[in-house]
């Protein structure tokens, strides 16, 4: 299949998850909606069950939410809401409900409260201490209780077998995301930055082997492909979430490719493996240790500036010329991080912008002015 | 003049003076001074003398003292986004260096005075004179302030030695949350949130010092499962390695046991005080509470703080006898106030309560601070407990509780725009509160710290609709008696 095909295959999953959840539920499947952050998908897929991201929606207006939520809040943990409350995803099984950010925590019990009788929502708290030996010994045991949950909907065990099983499709699929990531910055004249968010996109929304797949064909194809002769400026885009179509566009408008990224939903989510050998659960558990390098987790290295370097580094090495930051409007987080991550990027002689958004902006005319600037000076 | 207290407030000033003198003089001394999250376990670091310091109460108190904006503006400066918990700013901010200062007149050493500062003059009569020059009234000029400026310690250090700097060096506001010393450890617990997390390891990036890390992860259930206990237990034990070589001594076994029996001392004694609050009318005020945050939070591992308290409860115990409260108007209604204060509004809380005959006699702090324990288990149950790390059930149950208590006509509900963990399921308690106790609600936009944040308006009118609903309820109970 060509490439453009395989693009829009992935777009027309990536704009269409009502669609997608809606077919897998004609086959008999069960879903289970996964949150932010860095919930073990593994443990649905070993359950026979279909994770599906819920990272808010760039369609929805935040209406029912208001119900629980005041206006300072991320919307893409409102949107969630939002879907919740007004049926868009009332054809899920299971909802797991992570609580590492100040928004988080009190959503979790939201999300509870306002599908009391209708969804089980499986709670999960990860340690901040991930490596030492009491904080693994945490994350198992909540990961034990997720597993518990999980298996009450599926109405069968999870067996150490399908565990495995489901950690080598997982890390077959972050290995293809990886790879495309690197070959979309490597060709940006044959996937535009809309397509790029697409197809990580879709990896949320569809079953992990069908999408890995299809995405080993797309990399395939690509990898084929004579060396690029793009010319214009390559860019890293930083922040939680930039998934929205007309934001991206403005990137495609001025023949900005995106390099790599430090994006939560998408590299930030794929770049740790998981062991496929010794016992699944404790590899799962060591797989959240093995986490680094992101504004939501401690850093017991505290003192340095870690996070930010390695920012920094990703940008030299994908070859870039600057970093454009999406600041997810609300999320403490990564605000409370900006400030050294431009310390350390003005060290680095690397040019930035920072822009807020939201995903309830509409009109993008302010960041494509300031995109448009920012790609001239680069 | 000041206004006379009971022996009992008196004690509690001077507890929280003396922690923050003693801070000053360990720095003074090359000694270690610590900045700590308020709900960190503090037993840990009584165990080993250290003098530590209270970011949060510090925050407060800034705001309070009305230099919160000056010292927000200076984090956003700093590239800290204005979304950002007001506290956290405030101190990142005081952590960079940046100080409210008193504007200078080089040439005359003098401060310069900002004539729109100071309370207007008032005859033996008591009016206000009016100057007959600009027909508005004339101040007070012993109530004249100079202008606030901001400075920074860093830069006054690098000057070389002389008048400019020792001018700038002495105008640094004198209040003693702007004189705490910078730190040289940090010690954090995330059970209030996890922006503190952040906030502390930025801290501990700017100074390049030693960061002491208690994680609580959020709970999901009433009861804090073995699991989580044993989680936490586990980091006590590293906390104590780190502080042991941090302060090059071994773990003091007895000292920590004392700090404990201090510690639950104090919170016993607070929460008798909290539940005077339960007299009607009651002997004082919940915003008299909030004077006493300060204490529990600097100085419950302190005999001297569990003494005041005691002392407090005995003035409590005799107010209630004679029939006297602080509160400075008849008490027609009660209520309970959700969330932290507005400090720097404090004033503008108060005004449409005291017209309205509104009394606070009930605040969510009972609980938060009220850590009592028996042993090293049901002390990491005691700390996994904070408001914001506690689950809603839990979460409404304190607050009913309280209500029920301290038989309250209404709640009073500060969505809190720095406390995104604390506001986050205020409405659906909201819904409770109304469905349980049949009590009426209001909710209004605040912030603890950034003024910015307050809108006196839309408060003025949410307190109006709460005293109608309030009216209407007590009507309805009394046509019902009858």
């Amino acid at each position: 299949m060509s490439i453009e095909v395989l693009l829009n295959e992935f777009q027309e999953v990536s704009e269409h998850p009502y669609k997608v959840l809606s077919q897998y539920k004609a086959e008999g499947k069960k879903v289970i909606g996964v949150l932010p952050y860095y919930a073990p998908e593994e443990l649905v897929i070993a359950a026979g069950m279909v994770p599906m991201g819920i990272w808010g929606s760039n369609k929805k207006t935040i209406s029912r939410a208001k119900e629980y939520c005041a206006t300072f809040y991320c919307t893409i943990a409102q949107l969630a809401l939002e879907m919740l409350l007004d049926g868009t995803l009332d054809q899920l099984d299971g909802l797991i409900t992570p609580t590492i950010c100040d928004t988080l925590r009190p959503m979790s019990q939201n999300f509870r409260v306002a599908m009391a009788g209708k969804l089980p929502c499986i709670f999960l708290a990860h340690p901040q201490y991930r490596r030492p030996a009491f904080g693994l010994k945490f994350c198992l045991d909540q990961y034990t209780n997720v597993k518990t949950e999980l298996e009450k909907i599926a109405g069968a065990p999870i067996t150490d077998e399908a565990l495995s099983a489901a950690i080598k499709v997982m890390n077959r699929s972050r290995a293809a995301r990886r790879e495309f990531v690197k070959l979309a910055g490597q060709h940006p004249e044959a996937v535009s930055a809309v397509k790029r968010s697409a197809v990580l996109r879709s990896a949320y929304f569809m079953e992990k082997e069908a999408h890995t797949a299809k995405l080993e064909a797309l990399n395939a194809e690509l990898a084929a492909l004579p060396a690029s002769d793009f010319k214009g400026p390559k860019v890293v885009t930083s922040g939680i979430i930039c998934d929205n179509p007309k934001l991206l566009k403005i990137f495609d408008d001025n023949g900005i490719a995106i390099a790599a990224d430090d994006v939560a939903q998408e590299s930030r989510a794929i770049r740790v493996d998981c062991a496929e050998t010794g016992d699944p659960m404790q590899a799962l558990c060591q797989m959240f240790a093995d986490q680094d390098y992101d504004v939501l987790l401690f850093d017991e290295k505290s003192s340095e500036n870690r996070r930010a370097e390695h920012v920094c580094q990703l940008v030299k090495e994908s070859g870039a010329s600057g970093l454009i930051l999406f600041m997810q409007q609300f999320c403490d987080p990564e605000e409370m991080e900006y400030p050294y991550l431009k310390k350390a990027l003005d060290a680095a002689e690397i040019p930035h912008i920072k822009l807020g958004i939201d995903q309830q902006m509409q009109d993008f005319g302010q960041a494509s002015t300031a995109i448009q600037a920012f790609a001239d000076v680069l | 003049m000041a206004k006379a207290v009971s022996p009992g407030v008196a004690a509690l000033r001077k507890v929280v003076d003396d922690v923050h003198a003693k801070a000053r003089q360990a720095k003074a001394e090359g000694k270690l001074v610590g900045w700590s999250s308020s709900k960190f376990p503090c037993e840990l670091a009584e165990a080993f003398d250290l003098d530590v310091m209270y970011p949060e109460n510090q925050a407060a108190g800034i705001a309070a003292n009305r230099d919160g904006e000056l010292m927000c503006q200076a984090a956003e400066d700093l590239g800290y986004d204005n979304d950002i918990c007001g506290y956290a700013r405030i101190s990142l901010a005081y952590a960079a260096g940046k100080r409210a200062s008193r504007k200078i007149d080089f040439e005359t050493g003098e401060y310069v005075i900002n004539p729109n500062s100071g309370k207007p003059l008032k005859g033996p009569d008591g009016k206000v004179i009016i100057d007959p020059e600009t027909g508005k009234p004339k101040k007070d000029p012993k109530t004249l302030q100079p202008y606030t400026v901001l400075d920074d310690i860093y830069e006054i250090e690098a000057l070389p030695e002389g008048r400019e700097k020792e001018l700038r060096k002495k105008a640094i506001k004198p209040y003693r949350q702007m004189q705490i010393p910078q730190p040289d450890f940090v010690l954090c617990c995330n059970n209030i949130c996890n922006c503190m997390t952040k906030w502390y390891e930025n801290i501990a990036r700017m100074r390049n010092i030693p960061l002491i890390m208690i994680d609580i992860p959020y709970n999901n259930t009433v009861d804090v499962h073995d699991s989580n206990v044993a989680y936490v237990r586990a980091q006590f034990d590293a906390a104590i390695k780190q502080l042991e070589e941090l302060t090059g001594k071994k773990f003091d076994e007895e000292k920590f046991n004392r700090a404990c029996a201090n510690a639950n001392r104090t919170a016993s004694a607070w929460l008798r005080v909290c539940d005077y609050l339960q007299y009607k009318p009651a002997p004082y005020s919940g915003f008299d509470l909030f004077n006493h945050m300060a204490d529990i939070v600097t100085a419950r591992g302190k005999v001297e703080a569990a003494e005041a308290f005691e002392l407090l409860e005995k003035d409590l115990e005799q107010a209630v006898k004679n029939g006297t409260t602080t509160t400075p108007f008849p008490e027609k209604y009660r209520v309970m106030f959700e969330g932290i204060p507005c400090w720097p509004k404090l004033p503008n809380l108060f005004k449409p309560l005291k017209a309205n005959g509104v009394n606070v006699t009930a605040v969510v702090y009972a609980p938060a601070f009220g850590f009592v324990y028996d042993d090293l288990d049901s002390m990491c149950r005691a700390y996994y407990k904070a408001p914001n790390s506690v689950c809603i059930e839990q979460g409404v149950d304190w607050r009913e509780g309280i209500c029920r208590a301290n038989k309250v006509d209404g709640v009073l509900v500060h969505y809190n725009r720095s406390c995104k963990p604390w506001s986050g399921y205020m409405a659906e308690m909201q819904r409770r509160f109304t469905d349980d106790l049949g009590v009426p609600t209001a909710g209004f936009d605040g912030d603890q710290a950034d003024p910015r944040n307050f809108n006196e308006a839309q408060y003025e009118t949410r307190v109006q609709g709460l005293v109608e609903a309030m009216e209407a309820n007590q009507a309805a109970k009394e046509a019902a008696e009858a």
